[in-house]
C-alpha cells in the first residue's frame, strides 16, 4: 500500500478511538453553533413576537385626565396598566419598557384646541425596548392624525392640506435577505467547526508524537518525510471536512426548526446551499490544516501546541466581526482573500443571492495558493533534525 | 555491512561526536560502548539518518546515507533511543504499521510477525493495546516492528535498557540468533557485561572518539588486564559513567 495512505488510515483509525478528539471533533465543534442558534434565536424570535402582537401593556400615569385617548389606544391593542408612583426609575430598572404619562393640563389643553402633552418614558440603552415603544408611538401617532383631520374637516378644510407629501417606502429587502441578517454568525461557526474539527489532530500528529518519542521509530522508515506528512495533512483534513460536513448540515436541519416566518423571513439552507458552502470552505480546510500542523511542529510539548493554537482561534473571527463593524461592498478581489471570501461569499449566499463561478474559482484558486505556501514551510520543518528529537 | 568513516556532529559549541570510524560486519555482533554522554546516540542517529553528520560518511551495505537515505534506511532495523508506540493501537497493529511502511506485502507482513512474536515471546500482548505495557513488553513490541521487513543490518540503541533479568537474557538470545542469520548486529549499551558476554567486537567511544576497536581478548590483551571490566577502565581512563 502506498505510504502516504498508509500514514492517513493510521492516523484516522488511532484517533478515532481517542474519545477527546472524537467527542470535540466530530460533537462539540461541528454541533455547538445549530444547537446555540436554534435555542437562542427560538427564544428571541418568540419574545419579539410576543411584543409585536399581543396586547401592549403599559403603565398610564393620569389616565382619568384622557379618557378618549385612552379608549382610542385600548382599541389599537393598548392594555393600560395601573400608575406608578416614580416611572423614571421603573424604566431604569427594567420593570417596564415604557410609561405613558398624561399630565393634569392635558384636558384644558385639548379644549382650548392647543397642542395637549403626553409623555413617553423609557430608556433606550435597553435592549428590547424598541418594538413596544414604537407600537405605543405609531399608536398615538394614528390617534393624532385621526383627531387633526376631524378638527379640519370641522373647519370646512381638506385634511390633504395638512399632508403636502407622503412618504411610501419601498423596502427591496426579500424575506431571505432579512434572514441572511439574522445568520450573519453562521460563517463565523462554519470555520470553528473546520478549526476545531482539525486542532487536535494537527496537534497530536505532530506534537503529541514527538511528545511520546514515537516520531523518531517513524522517521526511522524508509519513506520520504514529505510523504508522512501528506499522510497526516489528509488525516486532519477528513476529520475538519466530517466536521464542517456535520455542522452545515445541522444548520440546514435547524434553518427548519426556526419560526422564522413569524419574522416575515425564510432560510433556504437546502441542498444548493450545502453544496456551494461546502466547496467555498475547501481551501480553508487546506490552509487550517498545515498552519495548525506547522504550530504544532514549534511546540515541544501537546499542551504548548494547545494553548497556541487555543490563541489563534481568535484570528477566524476577525473577519466576521470585521464585517459587522463596517459593512463593505463586496468586490471580486476581496474572494481572493482566505476567510473574508468565504464570509462574503456565504453571506451572499444566505441573502438568497448567489455566488457567481468567477467568485467561486478566486476564492478556491487563492486559497488552496495560500496552502500550498504553508504546506512548503511546514515540509522544510519537517525536514529539520530538531523535529525528531524529544528532548 | 555498516561502515562509518570519520563522523563529526556538532550542536553548537558541543562537540558530540568528533571523528568517529569503525566497521561492523555481516554475521557479527558490534557493541558501540561507552559512558553515558559518549555520543553513542547521535553516532546511531547519523547512521540510520535521523541526523546528517557535519562531516565523514556512513555506509550500509555500501549505499552512501548522504546520497540515497531512504535506500539506507530500507535495509536498516532500528530500534532507536525513542521507543514511543502508538497506545491506541494493539502491538500487532503497530507492528503491521511499520511493515506497510517498508511496502512489505500481506502475506509476507503475518508470516515474519508470527516468527517474530515466537521469538520475541510475545504472543500473549500481540492483541492488546500498548498502553499500559511493561517497560519489557514494549521493547518487544519496538523491536518486532523494528524487524518486521526482515533487515540485513540491526542497529539497537541501548536495547536492554530498563529491562529485567529475564527479559535481558532473552534479549541476549534473540541477539545471538540474529547474529547466527548472518545479520550485521550492531548495539550500544554502557553495561560492560552485557558487551563482553555478547560482542563479537568492541568499539569503545568515549568524549566523541573510538578509544579502542578490538575483538574482546584483543583487548584484554592490549590492556594487559584480564578482566575486562580493569580494561575498560584503563581505556576510557575514569570510571566515570560505566556500569558493570
Amino acid at each position: 500500500m502506498n505510504a502516504i495512505l498508509t500514514v492517513w488510515w493510521k492516523e484516522v483509525r488511532e484517533n478515532l478511538r481517542d474519545k477527546r478528539t472524537v467527542m470535540s471533533a466530530l460533537i462539540y465543534a461541528p454541533l455547538i453553533g445549530p444547537i446555540m442558534f436554534v435555542v437562542l434565536m427560538n427564544v428571541v424570535i418568540n419574545r419579539e413576537t410576543a411584543k409585536a402582537e399581543g396586547p401592549l401593556k403599559v403603565p398610564v400615569i393620569g389616565a382619568q385626565y384622557a379618557p378618549n385617548l385612552i379608549d382610542a389606544l385600548k382599541q389599537e391593542g393598548l392594555d393600560p396598566q395601573p400608575a406608578m408612583a416614580d416611572p423614571e426609575e421603573a424604566v431604569r430598572h427594567r420593570d417596564t419598557d415604557v410609561v405613558l404619562r398624561i399630565p393634569p393640563s392635558y384636558g384644558k389643553a385639548w379644549k382650548k384646541g392647543e397642542p395637549a402633552q403626553v409623555e413617553l418614558i423609557y430608556d433606550a440603552s435597553q435592549m428590547g425596548t424598541d418594538t413596544p415603544r414604537e407600537r405605543l408611538q405609531n399608536m398615538l401617532k394614528s390617534y393624532v392624525s385621526e383627531q387633526g383631520a376631524l378638527r379640519l374637516l370641522a373647519r370646512g378644510i381638506s385634511p390633504a392640506i395638512a399632508t403636502p407629501v407622503i412618504v411610501s417606502e419601498r423596502d427591496q429587502s426579500t424575506p431571505q435577505s432579512r434572514a441572511g441578517l439574522l445568520f450573519s454568525m453562521l460563517p463565523y461557526f462554519f470555520v470553528i467547526a473546520i478549526y476545531i474539527g482539525g486542532m487536535y489532530l494537527a496537534i497530536d500528529l505532530t506534537a503529541g508524537e514527538r511528545e511520546r518519542q514515537s516520531l523518531e521509530p517513524l522517521f526511522a522508515n524508509p519513506v520520504a518525510r514529505w510523504r508522512i506528512l501528506l499522510g497526516k495533512l489528509g488525516a486532519i483534513g477528513v476529520f475538519s471536512f466530517i466536521s464542517l460536513l456535520l455542522c452545515v448540515i445541522g444548520f440546514s436541519i435547524a434553518g427548519r426548526f426556526m419560526p422564522a416566518e413569524k419574522l416575515g423571513m425564510s432560510f433556504d439552507l437546502g441542498a444548493a446551499f450545502v453544496g456551494q458552502a461546502l466547496l467555498l470552505e475547501l481551501p480553508l480546510l487546506a490552509v487550517f490544516a498545515v498552519a495548525q500542523t506547522l504550530i504544532a511542529a514549534f511546540a515541544k510539548t501537546y499542551r504548548e501546541a494547545q494553548t497556541y493554537l487555543g490563541f489563534l482561534m481568535i484570528l477566524p473571527a476577525l473577519p466576521t466581526m470585521l464585517m459587522s463593524f463596517m459593512p463593505v461592498k463586496p468586490a471580486l478581489w476581496m474572494y481572493a482573500i482566505p476567510l473574508l471570501g468565504q464570509q462574503l461569499g456565504l453571506s451572499q449566499l444566505l441573502r438568497g443571492g448567489s455566488v457567481g463561478m468567477s467568485e467561486i474559482g478566486i476564492a478556491l484558486a487563492c486559497g488552496f495558493a495560500v496552502a500550498l505556501l504553508i504546506g512548503l514551510l511546514t515540509a522544510h520543518v519537517y525536514r529539520s533534525e530538531r523535529l525528531a528529537i524529544s528532548a | 555491512m555498516i561502515e562509518v568513516k570519520n563522523l563529526h556532529k556538532a550542536f553548537g559549541e558541543v562537540k558530540a561526536v568528533d571523528g568517529v570510524s569503525f566497521t561492523a560486519r555481516d554475521g557479527e555482533i558490534t557493541g558501540l560502548l561507552g559512558p553515558n554522554g559518549a555520543g553513542k546516540t547521535t553516532t546511531l542517529r547519523m547512521l540510520y539518518t535521523l541526523m546528517r553528520p557535519d562531516a565523514g560518511q556512513v555506509l550500509v551495505d555500501g549505499i552512501d546515507a548522504a546520497v540515497d537515505p531512504v535506500a539506507v534506511r530500507r535495509v536498516l532495523g532500528v530500534l532507536p533511543d525513542a521507543r514511543g508506540l502508538y497506545k491506541r493501537l494493539t502491538a500487532r497493529e503497530n507492528i503491521e504499521y511499520f511493515a506497510q511502511l517498508h511496502g512489505v506485502d500481506t502475506a509476507l507482513m503475518h508470516r515474519r510477525r508470527e516468527k517474530l512474536a515466537d521469538a520475541l515471546e510475545m504472543r500473549d500482548i500481540l492483541d492488546r493495546r500498548t498502553e499500559g505495557f511493561s517497560q519489557g513488553q514494549r521493547v518487544k513490541t519496538a523491536i518486532a516492528r523494528a524487524l518486521v521487513h526482515d533487515p540485513k543490518n540491526v542497529i539497537l540503541d541501548e536495547p536492554t535498557n530498563g529491562l529485567d533479568v529475564m527479559s535481558t537474557r532473552s534479549m541476549r538470545t534473540f541477539l545471538k540468533a540474529m547474529k547466527a542469520e548472518g545479520r550485521c548486529v550492531l548495539f550500544s549499551s554502557h553495561i560492560m557485561q552485557e558487551v563482553a558476554a555478547l560482542c563479537d567486537r568492541i568499539v569503545v567511544i568515549a568524549h566523541g572518539h573510538v578509544v579502542a576497536d578490538e575483538t574482546p581478548d584483543a583487548l584484554r590483551a592490549q590492556t594487559g588486564e584480564t578482566n575486562l571490566e580493569d580494561a575498560f577502565v584503563k581505556i576510557i581512563g575514569s570510571e566515570e559513567g560505566l556500569a558493570a
